[in-house]
């Protein structure tokens, strides 16, 4: 069985390290395999934008990828962007090896309201399997609840339940089940 | 692909392509980028995309603005979304006067540019349910450019439907104006002949020696002026279908020489001595009552009953009102287009007067009708004034010139115009008339009038 591993990118609290594990074992039959903590190179900071460009963060996880893989998700706790967008909160190669999720814009206190870790953990588990889905070959979901539905705005993180829709969670499982998880 | 509608971005900076295609997946969509504008322009040549982003800087050829222009010429349909670092007034209308569907500054908010793509795209599916509806709309209507919804033409178009890729004669009778030739169209097109010629010869409009050599060719010295071999209509209809209109009018010779090309399918050039084949198949119109002609010995019989295989008979515009909206409507959205006049349809009123109208010169008049409105009208619709002259036209009497025959060739005619008008019915016809059944009888047997309930 192939692997899907997990690596931090920068400082990433213990905690959430564990959510995504074992949100990401509750729904796939894969193994799960954690990485050491990676430091964040310099030059995927924009000082400009005091954000950090996810392509460059992206690259760098398609450059680590373990040849027993087969996902590799990074999550980071800075503040991701690319040139076009003001912000992510995670990004995925639709039908790809990578993905990557911020946890940044998912804390309260980003929002200037106190830290609440239920809120968190719940954000942290929509975004692990709306960008983990991205990539198995799911796109965005027209079902506001379901984890593959486009979120804009933090307040539609939180609109979403913690799991696919019927309909996506189906798809995933077809995936599987034809065995297509493997990425070539 | 979960959405049907590619989308293309054109920037000079691969992170910023990238990442946006990456961004706009997510979604579903597919997505192609290009790193410069003829990139751009010729991708575009290629696909149809829904959605063009396009970088306004761009230092190296085409920017922004040029790079729109080209797509918007190539596609005149795909929206443009202007994307810039820096927002300026100037280029932002210069931009939307140019074409572009909005602008906007990077970066912008995820929510912003997910709503414009959802809004552009939403617009975009009406405008193609729209067109397909349309289409189906016109082809309830339409076949051949024959437009209708009279049970009778219905059921002449399932007709053509039905002998059109059979070889067989087809003889089409109606007034001037009802529309032999496209029905005739509507055959040949229809049928397994359709990628061949489709060769139109009027029958009136040459003399019989002109009409000779235009049917069948001529070989080289066949007469004064004849330095080369030439083919006739026939020759060229090979394969096809060649329309013969205005049968009616032919000569006996022409009659005959027709007749041994219908049975024999081969025939000589005008001075030749070499047969030449043919595989054409015949359509033939007349506004004439062919039979009546047969009867009067102005028309072999063999050639009628050879030409009548297949009859239709095309109804006056008169018996088929219910078209008259239809066909008005749709001469105004043609000619006001061709004649380059916003004219955006025809008022009820006028629309009466169109009905109420008898056409004897049937659809062509109605045609010519509505390009004379159009062309005086000044109001952006047609209105009554602008048919107005109609009305004096149907309270004028028809000026009628008394040919110059002996009286009772006059009430011959007069009996046979009757008996064709009441479909043979005796009663009907005498009546119209004027004179009681029995003298109608006695008529029809002194002028030798055949007929038939």
């Amino acid at each position: 069985m192939k692997t899907l591993y997990l690596v931090a990118m920068g400082d990433v609290p213990k905690q959430v390290m564990e959510w995504i594990e074992h949100a990401a074992a509750e729904w796939l039959p894969v193994a799960i395999r954690r990485l050491e903590a990676r430091v964040i190179p310099e030059r995927a900071y924009d000082p400009k934008r005091k954000q950090y460009q996810s392509v460059e963060m992206m690259k760098m996880l398609a450059e680590m990828l373990p040849p027993d893989s087969c996902r590799l998700l990074g999550v980071t706790d800075v503040d991701l962007a690319i040139p076009m967008l003001s912000f992510l909160f995670g990004q995925a190669q639709v039908d790809g090896p990578v993905a990557l999720i911020s946890v940044c814009r998912l804390r309260q206190e980003f929002y200037g309201l106190r830290a609440d870790e239920d809120v968190l953990r719940s954000r942290v588990v929509k975004e692990v399997l709306h960008e983990l889905g991205h990539t198995f070959g799911l796109v965005h979901c027209d079902d506001p609840k379901c984890a593959m539905s486009l979120a804009t705005h933090i307040q539609r993180v939180d609109e979403k339940d913690e799991q696919y829709c019927a309909q996506c969670g189906l798809q995933l499982l077809k995936r599987f089940s034809s065995q297509e998880a493997e990425v070539s | 692909m979960k959405k049907n509608w590619p989308i293309l971005v054109v920037d000079d900076e691969e992170v910023m392509c990238e990442s946006m295609a990456a961004w706009l997946r997510e979604d579903g969509y597919r997505v192609d980028i290009a790193p410069n504008g003829q990139k751009g322009v010729e991708l575009a040549k290629a696909s149809d995309y829904a959605i063009c982003f396009v970088d306004l800087k761009m230092p190296e050829g085409m920017d922004g603005i040029e790079t729109m222009m080209e797509i918007r010429r190539v596609r005149p349909e795909a929206s443009v979304i202007i994307i810039t670092a820096y927002a300026t007034v100037d280029t932002a209308i210069q931009a939307m006067k140019e074409g572009a569907q909005e602008y906007i500054v990077k970066p912008c908010n995820p929510q912003e540019i997910s709503m414009l793509v959802s809004r552009i795209l939403k617009l975009k599916k009406l405008q193609s349910e729209n067109a397909i509806l349309r289409k189906k709309l016109a082809r309830q209507y339409r076949h051949h450019d024959i437009i209708t919804k009279n049970p009778r033409m219905e059921e002449i178009l399932r007709l053509t439907q039905e002998i059109a890729s059979l070889r067989s004669t087809v003889l089409i009778r109606g007034e001037s104006g009802t529309g032999k030739e496209l029905v005739a169209r509507a055959v040949h097109f229809s049928g397994n002949r359709a990628e061949k010629p489709f060769i139109v010869v009027s029958c009136a409009a040459l003399t019989e020696t002109l009409l000779e050599s235009e049917l069948f060719g001529y070989e080289r010295g066949a007469f004064t002026g004849a330095n080369a071999q030439a083919r006739g209509k026939f020759e060229l209809a090979d394969g096809g279908t060649i329309f013969l209109d205005e049968i009616g009018d032919i000569s006996p010779k022409l009659q005959g020489d027709l007749l041994r090309v219908l049975q024999e399918r081969r025939f000589y050039r005008v001075g030749g001595s070499r047969e030449v084949e043919v595989d054409a198949r015949v359509i033939a119109a007349t506004n004439k009552n062919l039979a009546e002609q047969v009867h009067q010995g102005r028309f072999r019989e063999d050639l009628y009953y050879r030409l009548n295989v297949i009859e239709i008979n095309l109804p006056p515009l008169r018996d088929r009102r219910e078209d008259i909206p239809l066909l008005a409507e749709h001469f105004v959205q043609r000619i006001s287009s061709e004649l380059g006049k916003e004219i955006s349809g025809i008022t009820a009123p006028a629309l009466k007067l169109l009905i109420a109208h008898d056409w004897p010169g049937n659809v062509r008049e109605l045609e010519n009708v509505i390009e004379r409105a159009i062309v005086t009208c000044h109001n952006g619709v047609l209105d009554e004034q602008d048919v107005s002259w109609l009305r004096h036209k149907d309270l004028t009497a028809p000026v009628w010139e008394v040919p110059d025959v002996p009286l009772e060739e006059l009430e011959r005619q007069a009996i046979v115009a009757a008996l064709e008008r009441k479909q043979g019915n005796i009663k009907e016809a005498s009546a119209a008339l004027g004179i009681d059944r029995s003298t109608l009888y006695d008529k029809l047997k002194r002028y030798e009038i055949s007929h038939r309930n």
